[in-house]
């Protein structure tokens, strides 16, 4: 019951990409040409992310730290004393 | 003020007037453009006798960007196809030159037709239908198969039957096959046949013509009228007859084909002003008076204003009584164009003129058509006695287009004493009472449901936004399975992000059809995702308004 709404709301949100990206008006190969290429693209960028994202996340998480870490140097100093 | 838990009746008749006076100062505030009345009192002083509400909604933000997404993806592809069909891995369907011609020049434009090639091909099967009956309010039509994607069609032979019409511009439903109501003009077919073979200044005036004539008059209350036997040709033919070089024309930014091409065939400057806004005309005409024509300085020999009474594509009514006082004040013509709005507007169907209440005499020349309301075909113009004896002897339709045909006359004498009352019933008036009831059902339900509608509440022609051009193509179709028929403009008849499916109501709908229709509507608009108006009235009102609060001491 549940999968069968969730079927037609994904093919409904499937009509409205087609219909924003002018692909109902697309013969046929032209439509595949187009969803091979809109998929390509798609997992161009996941691979990128999957590659990358981590190791710009650790550089950036690393950079905070380093910088939160000094401002809490110079703040412990007067305090002990 | 009353205390809102009053007697029943009349809590909810205070609540309703007063959620109308919100909501229409709502509308006033958020769409920028201004309309409607103040609540202190009237906006501009005592010109309009009744509230004049336009919408001119736009839609969200990410409409627009979609829309030229769909327009991006639609164009490269259309390069690619291009570059396979200039590279031959593709036929060529439209005219090419021949070997020999390659160097000559060229005789087809090629990149100029890159839109209708690439984009409108894809979504053509949706225009030039064909019908086989009349275009009453349901019609048939016959149905066609494309095997190349549109760029052939065949018939299969089969008609689809009782196809709901919201497209013709049958305004008071006079397209009707009913023999009674087509008795005399039957016996004029027989009595005069159907060509004249002549122009009026030869031998092709009528006694026909002479009726119809006396009686347009008659029916818009001015000295003497004209007909022509097209439409078109009334206003493209007879605006190089009464403005030439060294007049000024004040055109409307969306006027009709028609007008633009009989201004530039008269030779006169042409100025255009902004859709419908009288301060942009009245720069424009203190800038004509004051600084006089381009090289010499010299005064206009004439400045007229061309504005149409219902836009077509818009669905707006031209602002009249602004219009006359600054033609009054800055001594101008007016030309109005009334094709759209005789017979489809006015308490007893006499045009914008009697809408606003005005009479007359304050338009100098008022031209229609016949097409729209009257289920005939040809056109007229009016005014003063003056005029029209000028236009006889002067208008190119006068001295070489045919005149119109007999029987075709009949029908609009018949239409018009219909209308007028003429012939013992109170017909006429009905129909212009049902097409009034009509129209402000059909766009109360639809601005309801949640749709972009443009365009003036009394106006008969519906405009409802589509936007982007994939929807165009689906609308039209999925409509059509549901045996409605709908036109659907896109690009070059209107801006490029705001492509649209027109609704013409007729009399001759009944409730249950304008129903059907609705009901389709709003099942498409939610499958297609068409609702975008961010002002949607609800049709319950709420019990209780919360927005006063009347403490009682």
């Amino acid at each position: 019951m549940d999968m069968k709404s969730l079927k037609s709301y994904l093919y409904w949100l499937y009509c409205q990409f087609e219909l924003i990206t002018c692909s109902y008006l697309m013969e046929p190969w032209e439509k595949v040409l187009f969803h091979s290429f809109n998929v390509a693209m798609l997992l161009a960028v996941l691979y990128s992310a999957y590659v990358f994202v981590p190791g710009h996340v650790s550089t950036a998480l690393q950079f905070l730290l380093h910088l939160f870490g000094k401002q809490q140097d110079n703040q412990h100093v007067p305090v002990v004393k | 003020m009353a205390n809102p838990s009053a007697v029943c009746n009349g809590h909810l008749h205070h609540h309703h007037q007063k959620q109308n006076n919100l909501l229409k100062s709502g509308i006033y505030k958020k769409n920028g453009i201004a309309k409607g009345m103040k609540k202190n009192g009237v906006s501009n002083g005592t010109l309009y006798k009744k509230t004049f509400i336009e919408h001119f909604e736009q839609a969200p933000m990410y409409v627009a960007v979609l829309t030229f997404v769909g327009f991006g993806v639609g164009t490269i592809l259309g390069y690619l196809r291009d570059f396979l069909r200039a590279w031959g891995l593709e036929k060529r369907h439209l005219a090419a030159e021949r070997e020999e011609q390659k160097d000559f020049v060229p005789l087809y434009q090629d990149f100029e037709n890159f839109y209708t090639r690439n984009l409108y091909m894809r979504i053509r099967d949706n225009w030039n239908r064909p019908i086989c009956s009349v275009p009453g309010p349901q019609f048939d039509l016959m149905e066609r198969v494309t095997d190349d994607y549109n760029w052939t069609f065949r018939f299969t032979g089969r008609t689809i039957k009782n196809v709901i019409n919201m497209g013709s511009y049958n305004y008071l439903g006079f397209a009707e096959t009913d023999v009674n109501a087509l008795k005399t003009v039957t016996i004029e077919l027989q009595k005069y046949g159907t060509g004249i073979c002549s122009t009026r200044q030869e031998m092709g005036t009528l006694d026909k013509h002479v009726e119809l004539e006396t009686l347009v008059a008659n029916f818009l209350g001015v000295e003497d009228a004209m007909v022509f036997g097209m439409g078109f040709a009334t206003n493209s033919m007879n605006i190089p007859a009464l403005v030439g070089k060294g007049c000024l024309i004040l055109s409307d930014e969306l006027n009709h084909t028609s007008l633009i091409l009989g201004a530039r065939l008269s030779g006169a400057t042409i100025r255009i002003f902004k859709h419908n806004n009288m301060q942009s005309l009245e720069k424009l005409l203190r800038d004509a008076i004051i600084y006089g024509q381009p090289r010499n300085r010299r005064a206009w020999r004439k400045i007229i204003i061309l504005v149409e009474g219902i836009y077509s594509m818009e669905g707006s009514i031209v602002r009249l009584p602004e219009l006359v006082s600054l033609k009054k004040k800055y001594k101008a013509y007016l030309y109005l164009d009334e094709a759209h709005s005789i017979g489809a507007v006015g308490a007893t169907g006499r045009g914008v003129v009697e809408y606003f209440g005005m009479s007359p005499d304050d338009v100098d020349v008022l031209m229609g058509t016949f097409t729209k309301s009257f289920g005939a075909a040809g056109g007229y113009i009016a005014g003063k006695k003056d005029l029209v004896d000028f236009l006889r002897t002067h208008s190119h339709s006068a001295v070489y287009a045919t005149s119109m045909c007999p029987p075709v006359a009949e029908q609009i004498i018949r239409a018009m004493k219909c209308l007028m009352g003429l012939d013992g019933t109170t017909q006429g008036l009905q129909r212009v009472r049902q097409l009034a009831k009509n129209t402000r059902y059909f766009r109360r339900r639809l601005h309801e449901m949640g749709f972009i509608i443009y365009g003036n509440d009394d106006s008969p022609v519906v405009p409802l936004l589509l936007y982007m051009p994939g929807k165009i193509g689906a609308f039209a179709r999925l409509m059509l399975e549901r045996n409605i028929g709908v036109v659907v403009v896109g690009f070059p008849a209107t801006p490029i992000t705001e492509s649209r499916a027109r609704f013409c109501v007729s009399a001759a709908h009944t409730r249950e059809m304008l129903d059907t229709v609705l009901n389709a509507l709003d099942e498409l608009g939610d499958f297609l995702h068409l609702k975008y108006s961010r002002y949607s009235k609800s049709s319950h009102p709420e019990l209780y308004e919360e927005t006063r609060f009347e403490l009682e001491d």
